[in-house]
């Protein structure tokens, strides 16, 4: 089956007064209709700049150096501005962390709704307004003909990101990319957004990339997983792989310093943890990026970047280490 | 059993919320409604709940941030609200703070260790040679290195932060540390790393702490009881294991429903999660519009905090039987 996306060594730099960042060094993905990818990592590891490099809407400093996006078979990456702006809220759409600010404060949410359908779609104004009231029925907000009228600061966290979800829905995307739709909702109200998200995704056969930093959301809502570390995937794999077999000793220190809700607990326990600190994209180690906080690092490791290699079957990691203790050879490549 | 340190009686606070000239009527929010609660020497009690609960009203008040509309709470044998200046000093010396966000609540003018050193000097622990030099071991203590003390909190990581605003809450061996929020500004790998030094720091110094989180997974983590509040009340109260193993009250039922965990992934969820906190209600429970076992008894009379098993206390009518 063909991949509806597919992201081919893309790499984003950026120009800083201290010189040049890789904020995306060499990512490589692919992802099918129908299927949710969870994008992991910590703050500043690259995964909001990956989705915005998808949609072209980089800040000014910031520029893909490398790559390609495939999307259904075109590059999005050398597509005219015009055809972009055509792509982007028609068949890629996006919603972002915090819906208070994504929202217009002094517009009703049915006419922001409305304005999104009106841009892609030929229709009357009075058609659209009320299309955008039948969206929010479909995300679930209640008395939806009196809600339109409704300005954002009427609503709660919960329903705003509902309304971004709705619009985000108005013109049946094929790819939906969500950038910590739920990090600033409470408990309750993040588990209702995953799932309206994956109804939806399963209703309109859309393909979803969730970037977050909580790998509780991402065992919840994934069924594709992509770890990334300063820049790079670090390892990939389905879902329950992942978690029932961490080859990266990244992603197992992540999924061992958790604290657990699921245990019972004498009070007596530390968490592993993980030393040190993310380095910083201008002073990257020269061998892996990881070496520097890991227990398992052995020589080639500070010396030589390892690249991401299948180490099982549709499960790929970027160590050494792993790859000799599963595979028993030694895959290195030097750049 | 360990002796009461902090005693919580039919402790209220209310905010009024618009009613300006031309404005419909105020609207009055029930903060911290009429809580009972105690905390015990030597303890960790979680406090969990969604936000706009009141979990952090309920901190301030503690800590005398704020003035109540009704009741007190007792340290020492007396009500914190009614202490005079130099009581309450002293009694701000015993009770410390650890905010959520590293990154506002440290002085960017300030260095690293004067922040640790000020509350020695305000409080006049000591000269300034031996508040300093014990400034440079609590810096250690909290796994800061000495070269570190006179950098700036602009050079500092966000972890590296939160320990300098630990070691400030340490600087006058405080008896009770309030921590709202402590973690869940950090990334998931430094989380880990603050955790243990505050379960080491209340072994080495016999601290007790009140640990405010929304994350179900910390809270059972570093508590040995936990208080779940809704709206203004707490709904229940029980030791971490039995309220992880069997809640009672139907709100924290939905709470753990809703937690992400990644030991099981793709589980089922039995307990449907649905609706949003609204407003505290006068006459009935709080909880009844998103409660799938609400009664006629629900929408006429508040449930009471009462006691169901040894240290298990939970706010429905109907708990116990559901």
């Amino acid at each position: 089956m063909q991949p509806l996306l597919s992201i081919e060594n893309l790499k984003t730099v950026f120009s800083t007064a201290r010189g040049e960042i890789r904020a995306v060094d060499g990512v490589s993905v692919s992802l099918a209709s129908g299927q949710t990818l969870g994008v992991v990592g910590e703050s500043g590891c690259g995964k909001t700049m990956l989705a915005l490099s998808i949609m072209r809407l980089l800040p000014p400093n910031g520029r893909v150096a490398e790559g390609s996006v495939l999307f259904d078979g075109i590059d999005l990456l050398s597509l005219p501005e015009a055809d972009m702006r055509e792509k982007r809220g028609s068949d890629i759409a996006m919603i972002f962390q915090e819906p208070m600010t994504s929202l217009n404060p002094v517009l009703r949410v049915g006419d922001q709704i409305a304005e999104a359908i009106r841009l892609h779609q030929n229709v009357p104004a009075k058609e659209a307004l009320a299309r955008s009231a039948e969206l929010l029925d479909e995300v679930g907000i209640p008395q939806p003909q009196r809600r339109v009228r409704d300005y954002p600061h009427q609503m709660s966290g919960g329903m705003r990101q509902r309304v971004m979800i709705a619009m985000a829905m108005s013109c049946h995307p094929r790819l939906l990319l969500a950038d910590e739709p739920t990090t600033a909702l409470d408990v309750t109200i993040q588990a209702q957004i995953l799932s309206l998200i994956s109804s939806l995704k399963e209703k309109n056969n859309m393909a979803v990339i969730l970037i977050t930093h909580d790998l509780g959301v991402v065992a919840e809502a994934a069924q594709k997983v992509a770890v990334m570390y300063a820049g790079k995937i670090v390892e990939t794999s389905d879902v329950e792989k992942l978690f029932s077999n961490p080859l990266h000793p990244y992603t197992r220190g992540l999924i061992e310093s958790r604290p657990s809700g699921c245990s019972a607990t004498d009070g007596n326990e530390r968490l592993k943890t993980i030393p040190g600190t993310v380095p910083s994209l201008y002073e990257l180690p020269s061998g892996c990026r990881f070496s520097e906080r890991c227990n398992l690092a052995e020589n080639i490791c500070r010396q030589a970047q390892p690249e991401l290699v299948e180490i099982d079957k549709g499960h790929f990691a970027a160590c050494f280490v792993a790859e000799r203790t599963v595979r028993g050879i030694h895959g290195i490549r030097f750049n | 059993m360990a002796s009461v340190l902090i005693d919580i009686q039919k402790l209220e606070k209310k905010y009024t919320l618009g009613g300006g000239f031309l404005q419909n009527r105020p609207r009055i929010v029930r903060a911290v409604d009429v809580i009972d609660l105690q905390i015990f020497e030597g303890e960790t009690l979680g406090l969990v709940g969604e936000s706009g609960c009141g979990k952090s009203t309920l901190a301030k008040l503690l800590m005398r941030l704020e003035e109540p509309d009704g009741g007190s709470v007792i340290f020492k044998d007396q009500d914190i609200f009614s202490l005079s200046p130099g009581d309450l000093k002293a009694y701000r010396s015993r009770v410390q703070m650890i905010f959520q966000d590293p990154y506002s609540s440290l002085n960017p003018r300030q260095s690293a260790i004067s922040i640790i050193e000020e509350p020695l000097t305000i409080h006049s622990i000591s000269d300034r040679k031996q508040n300093r030099e014990a400034s440079i071991r609590l810096m250690t203590k909290v796994g800061l290195s000495s070269e570190q003390a006179g950098r700036y909190p602009h050079e500092f990581s966000g972890g590296q932060r939160q320990r300098i605003g630990i070691a400030r809450a340490l600087a006058l061996q405080p008896s009770l540390i309030i921590a709202d929020e402590p973690v869940s500004a950090l990334d998931a790998s430094i989380q880990a790393q603050i955790l243990n030094l505050l379960k080491d720091l209340k072994k080495d110094y016999g601290l007790t702490y009140l640990f405010i989180s929304h994350d179900l997974n910390v809270i059972r983590h570093v508590s040995d009881r936990i208080a779940v509040m809704y709206l203004g009340h707490i709904v229940e109260l029980a030791g971490k294991n039995d309220l992880y193993r069997e809640p009672l009250h139907p709100y924290t039922r939905m709470l753990l429903a809703a937690m992400p965990s990644c030991d099981l992934p793709g589980k089922n969820r039995d307990i449907t999660v649905r609706g949003e906190a609204g407003e505290s209600d006068d006459a009935g429970c709080n909880f009844k519009d998103r409660c799938v076992y609400k009664t006629d008894l629900c929408k006429t009379t508040k449930p009471l905090l009462k006691f169901y098993r040894e240290g298990g206390w939970c706010a429905c009518h109907h708990a116990g039987t559901i």
